[in-house]
């Protein structure tokens, strides 16, 4: 049978969707959440693994009607994904229980919002594409509400749900603009259309608008500090890493596949959203005092480098933004999970610099992990951060964009200011009161160890993975 | 066994070293307290990649091609690609050598220096990884693999300046040395995009074979950036008032670091980027004038100091200022010349100081135990003198090395120093006459070297033991003073050998041109390094180079007999004074180190830093602070809008939403 036959390219999706159902399940026999998490890993790792396998295999094609593809860009997308949940469930267990949110139902939403993110990786219509997106986002609403007792809490997932829907909105009306212009949904057939009125600008206006409301550009990032803050961290961890990579593919997919004859027309605007995304990302993290803010502003200005490589317009340039989304995912997740460790280590809720004082020296593994992962985020060799970052920009000089590359730089280079920053106040600073935080979780440890290494290894050899696109 | 299997081998030994002991120390409590084994294993780390390098060394001639090993395609991009791949040429080879010569000296030396610190594993840790980066920014077969060094070494310096982290002082020490380095990679990373647009590649042999696609206009901006990291990392106007800070650190990293390697590292990134800076002589004469004024303006504020260690700091940028100087007329020989003696003479002088402040802490630690609470600084000159007593190898390697950088011959400093003021002469008379000023300005920096120098060394070592008539109750605190254990002395020694020697490689062909055969070329390091770097000619007629010769001797000489009549003896006091009176205003100008720091702190650091959160706090939504303020002074529709912003209300994030849509859609439909 042909769905079985599409079915059996697209595990990953259905995995994390059963997955989901099971941790719902489980929670209703089960009262043991560690199991329930083990179960959640579980669907993730296999998840994983066929996504790799898929990779690696190196087929790829239409399913479903030419709804979804496989292979290539989309597994690519499809692995990131599943790997950045993967490491969000490691991570979560130890750090939900502290803050006493420990139930089934995250699990459960984490693996929806996950094959939201696999099918919108994919998709290859826009209707697929709308499906996967606002499975993703409605699962990322509850979960931003999560603590629903804090009021940080509520405001983020309220304002991220009224922002989401606002912007689902353009997107939507972009699609049936589109649909308008040239009859279809499909991106091969929107691809093909030579007839480009008012009508077919219009929808690919709104289009861009939906995608870089979801990935944070400038000027319409304005949500993400106040959800990023709110948000328990590891879920903040999983939106800016796993919900953006999938943005980010469905994106590439949309330019290259659907929008690549237009490209003139749409690299420039991409460029003024790029620069303006770096600079002011960058700046107002320059201002932040809470770490995790200051995150989530430059989770913006990373978007910011992204779009460098996307619009760039060529292949290099879309590779580039996939191994930036892969380097992006590791160090990011880490960082985030050291951040949750110092938040809960010992009751008191850290956040702000002046709370990191002296940590480094605290636990050290876990100080030199998030030395690294900052290293990396700044764009210093030899982290998988730069190699990103000098494949996106390498990719839009080849293009002529030397502004942007020269903005690119620059920025990175006021940027390792804040990241630094945080170095300073672990290392060379000393607490006002005397601190001892307890030995950390071993998963959790050794988890974060192994982010810190891959993001070492692969500021290395990035060959590694670049070969597999 | 090929040549160039040994490469790795020497990257990878040093960062073998940093793992082990990093790792270890970490993890192991108990390891910490094997200091010997420590110390024995980091140096050894290093020395073996010394003896390779002397392997190599052996094995490479004048004319060799550059012996290179390719590890892997490190960075893919389109058509771009970025190898990790060293090479060893003429030029590489002398920086590794005194790296890994000076860094195994400098290790064995910590050994002792360190011995009572807790952070003893860690120190030597940082050292090894140091090495480790140091090593690739003289390897590196491409640009980028060279910016990984430097940014490394950064790294390495920043974590060694402020190792003893408990001390704010230091701390904020080392934030100011990354934050001016920072400043300077700006400039580095757009040079290295600038080469890469116009060549397409950076590694270094497409570099050089391709330097007919770069235009004029764009050589100019390379050089320019490039040189303005080097300011950065080498300590020069304006970027140069972190290194005298960076002197917090322990004195051997001040040796290692801040005097022979790291700091020299700009210098050899021109050099090695010569081919491009003889492509601009605007950019040669900007890097002459600025080294020319850092090299005397450093030399008037060391005049003025009295903190062993600060001296010894404003020194080295002075010193390499003069090699700033060579750079830009065309000298790059000469300046590498220089680098390699300074090396020399530089580390045995911070060593000898360490050794001196050692004494002088067991001094005040003694004073203690006896029950007599002295505080008093233990970097002090003004507290010392008549240590040449206690101190014999101390005073005799110091004075070796005083006598090199003071430019007396035939020690080393003599010739380098010369070879620079006959480039600078030389560059005058045949293409610049402004180089003629410049020459001026040298040869009255050499003059202050000269006497500033012997100053320190005969206000230390000679006369009598200042701290008991500074201090009543430190009275015959002098038997308390003794010499330092042989791990310390030994580096000492080897260094003040290569100071009296060293000069020997670089030796003018022309003295020998005059006395034996015309056609002599005696002048080794040149004849090395002429195949790989553009140097100007020396054109100048012998009775010419031998009038420089002469004119910077006698000048040095007279220095010396200056500071003699006024520094020996225990007149060091009154002549400070009789000093400052005779020169007035300039005097203090120089003491308060021209008032760089507070002109950076008032005018550029501050207001930026306000300016900042002022601004941009408009666009954290978050940031009320201040907001409220602003938002008063402007006018009431911009009064709203901003309002929105502020409030973090939804209906303000959508209207920047809906300002976005149209910029979006209008920009395609338009």
């Amino acid at each position: 049978m042909d769905l079985l036959h599409d079915l059996s390219y697209f595990w990953p999706a259905a995995i994390t969707s059963i997955g989901g159902l099971a941790a719902m399940m489980a929670a209703a026999f089960k009262t043991d959440m560690r199991w329930v998490n083990a179960v959640a890993v579980f669907t993730a790792l296999s998840a994983t693994v066929v996504a790799a396998s898929d990779l690696v295999a190196g087929h790829s094609g239409l399913l479903f009607s030419g709804m979804v593809a496989h292979g290539g860009t989309a597994a690519f997308g499809t692995f990131v994904v599943s790997l950045g949940t993967l490491f969000t469930l490691v991570l979560s267990r130890s750090y939900l229980e502290k803050i006493g949110h420990h139930y089934a139902e995250v699990y459960a939403l984490i693996l929806f919002a996950t094959t939201g993110m696999i099918v919108l990786a994919s998709a290859t219509d826009l209707v697929a594409l709308f499906v996967g997106l606002e499975t993703m986002s409605v699962c990322l609403y509850v979960l931003a509400g999560l603590v629903r007792e804090r009021k940080t809490g509520i405001e983020a997932a309220l304002k991220y749900f009224l922002l989401g829907a606002f912007s689902t909105g353009f997107l939507l009306y972009g699609i049936a603009l589109l649909y308008g212009a040239t009859m279809s949904t499909s991106l091969d057939v929107i691809a093909a259309t030579t007839d480009k009125g008012g009508l077919y600008w219009a929808g690919v206006g709104l289009l861009l608008v939906g995608f870089l409301f979801k990935v944070s550009a400038v000027p319409f990032h304005m949500w993400t500090p106040d959800v990023y803050q709110g948000a328990p961290t590891t879920i903040t961890g999983y939106m800016a890493t796993a919900a953006k990579t999938s943005a980010f593919v469905a994106f590439i997919l949309v330019l290259g596949r659907g929008l690549q004859g237009s490209v003139e027309q749409w690299a420039p605007v991409l460029e003024i959203v790029a620069l303006l995304t770096m600079i002011v990302g960058n700046l107002i993290a320059l201002v932040q005092h809470d770490v995790k803010r200051m995150l989530a502003y430059s989770s913006i200005a990373h978007a910011g480098y992204a779009l460098v490589g996307l619009t760039a317009g060529t292949l290099s340039g879309y590779d580039g933004v996939l191994f930036y989304l892969f380097a992006y995912t590791l160090m990011n997740i880490g960082a985030f999970a050291v951040l949750a460790y110092y938040e809960t280590a010992d009751g008191q809720e850290r956040s702000t610099l002046e709370q990191f004082a002296g940590l480094g020296w605290q636990q050290p593994a876990l100080g030199v992990a998030l030395s690294i992962f900052l290293f990396s985020l700044a764009g210093m060799p030899p982290f998988a951060g730069f190699a990103g970052k000098y494949q996106v920009f390498a990719a839009a000089i080849e293009q002529g964009y030397i502004t942007l590359a020269l903005v690119g730089v620059l920025t990175s280079a006021a940027a390792a200011f804040y990241y630094i920053r945080v170095m300073v106040y672990l290392y060379f600073k000393s607490p006002e009161q005397p601190v001892s935080l307890p030995a950390v979780d071993r998963l959790y440890g050794w988890t974060i160890l192994l982010l810190a290494g891959l993001t070492i290894l692969f500021g290395v050899m990035p060959s590694l993975i670049v070969n597999l696109f | 066994m090929n040549a160039s299997q040994l490469l790795p081998l020497i990257v990878a030994l040093p960062l073998a070293g940093f793992l082990v002991n990093g790792l270890a120390g970490m993890y192991l409590p108990g390891y910490r307290e094997r200091k010997n084994w420590i110390g024995w294993f980091a140096t050894a780390m290093v020395f073996v990649p010394f003896l390779a390098s002397v392997t190599l060394f052996m094995g490479l001639e004048a004319d060799s091609r550059p012996v290179t090993y390719h590890l892997m395609t490190w960075l893919q991009a389109g058509s771009f690609t970025s190898d990790i791949a060293w090479r060893v040429d003429q030029l590489s080879v002398v920086m590794m050598l005194f790296i890994t010569g000076i860094g195994s000296l400098i290790h064995l030396y910590s050994m002792g220096y360190m011995k009572e610190d807790e952070g003893y594993w860690k120190f030597f840790a940082y050292l090894n990884l140091f090495i480790f980066a140091m090593l690739n920014l003289v390897m590196g077969d491409n640009l980028l693999l060279l910016f990984l060094g430097w940014e490394g070494v950064g790294v390495c310096s920043y974590l060694l300046i402020g190792f003893w982290y408990k001390d704010m002082e230091k701390a904020s020490a080392a934030k100011k040395a990354f934050v001016y380095n920072r400043v300077g990679d700006f400039a580095f990373l757009v040079a290295m995009f600038l080469v890469f647009r116009h060549v397409g590649s950076l590694q270094f042999d497409a570099i050089f074979a391709n330097l007919d696609g770069i235009p004029a206009d764009a050589a100019f901006w390379i050089g320019l950036l490039m040189f303005i990291g080097a300011t950065g990392k080498s300590a020069q106007i304006p970027l140069f008032v972190w290194l005298p800070d960076a002197m917090a650190g322990p004195t051997p990293v001040s040796a290692l670091i801040h005097a022979a390697t790291m700091v020299t590292s700009g210098i050899y990134l021109i050099s090695r980027m010569s081919a491009i800076y003889v492509m601009t002589p605007e950019v040669m004469l900007i890097v002459a004038v600025i080294g020319g004024i850092t090299a005397f303006v450093a030399a008037t504020i060391a005049l003025t100091q009295t903190d062993i260690k600060r001296v010894l700091a404003y020194s080295t940028v002075s010193q390499l200022g003069f090699m700033f100087l060579a750079l830009g007329s065309g000298g790059f020989i000469a300046a590498m010349f220089h680098v390699i003696t300074h090396a020399f003479f530089k580390a045995c002088l911070f060593l000898g100081s360490g050794s001196v402040i050692h004494a002088m802490h067991h001094v005040e630690h003694e004073l203690d135990h006896h029950g007599k609470h002295v505080h008093f600084d233990p970097q002090d000159m003004r507290n010392m003198g008549g240590l040449k007593a206690y101190m014999p190898s101390t005073y005799k390697t110091f004075l070796i090395a005083t006598i090199a950088i003071a430019g007396i011959p035939p020690l080393a400093g003599f010739f380098s120093k010369d070879e620079i003021l006959a480039m600078l002469y030389n560059a005058g008379a045949f293409y610049q006459p402004v180089y003629f000023v410049l020459f001026g300005l040298a040869l009255v920096t050499a003059f202050l070297t000269a006497f500033y120098m012997f100053r320190l060394t005969f206000g230390t070592f000679h006369g009598t033991f200042q701290l008991s008539k500074r201090y009543p109750e430190a009275a015959g605190a002098e038997k308390y003073l003794h010499e330092s254990p042989w791990h310390m002395t030994l580096p000492l020694w080897v260094l003040a050998v290569l100071s009296l020697v060293g000069g020997f490689m670089g030796f003018p062909d022309f003295i020998v041109q005059t006395f034996g055969n015309p056609d002599a070329h005696s002048n080794w390091l040149h004849g090395w390094l002429i195949g790989g770097i553009a140097e100007y000619d020396l054109a100048l007629a012998k009775p010419v180079k031998w009038t420089i010769l002469l004119a910077s001797t006698a000048l040095a000489s007279f220095a010396v007999w200056l500071a003699y009549q006024r520094y020996t003896g225990d007149r060091a006091a009154e002549s400070d004074a009789a000093l400052q009176r005779g020169l007035g205003g300039a005097y203090r100008l120089w003491s308060d180190k021209y008032r760089l720091d507070e002109i950076y702190e008032g005018y550029v650091a501050n207001p930026i830093l306000k300016l900042s959160d002022k601004v941009l706090a408009v666009f954290d939504l978050k940031g009320i602070d201040g907001l409220v303020n602003l938002v008063a002074g402007l006018t009431n529709f911009t009064g709203s809008i901003l309002r929105y912003a502020q409030t973090g209300l939804v209906s303000g994030y959508a209207m920047y939403l809906v300002v976005g849509v149209l910029l979006v859609v209008g920009l395609l439909l338009f």
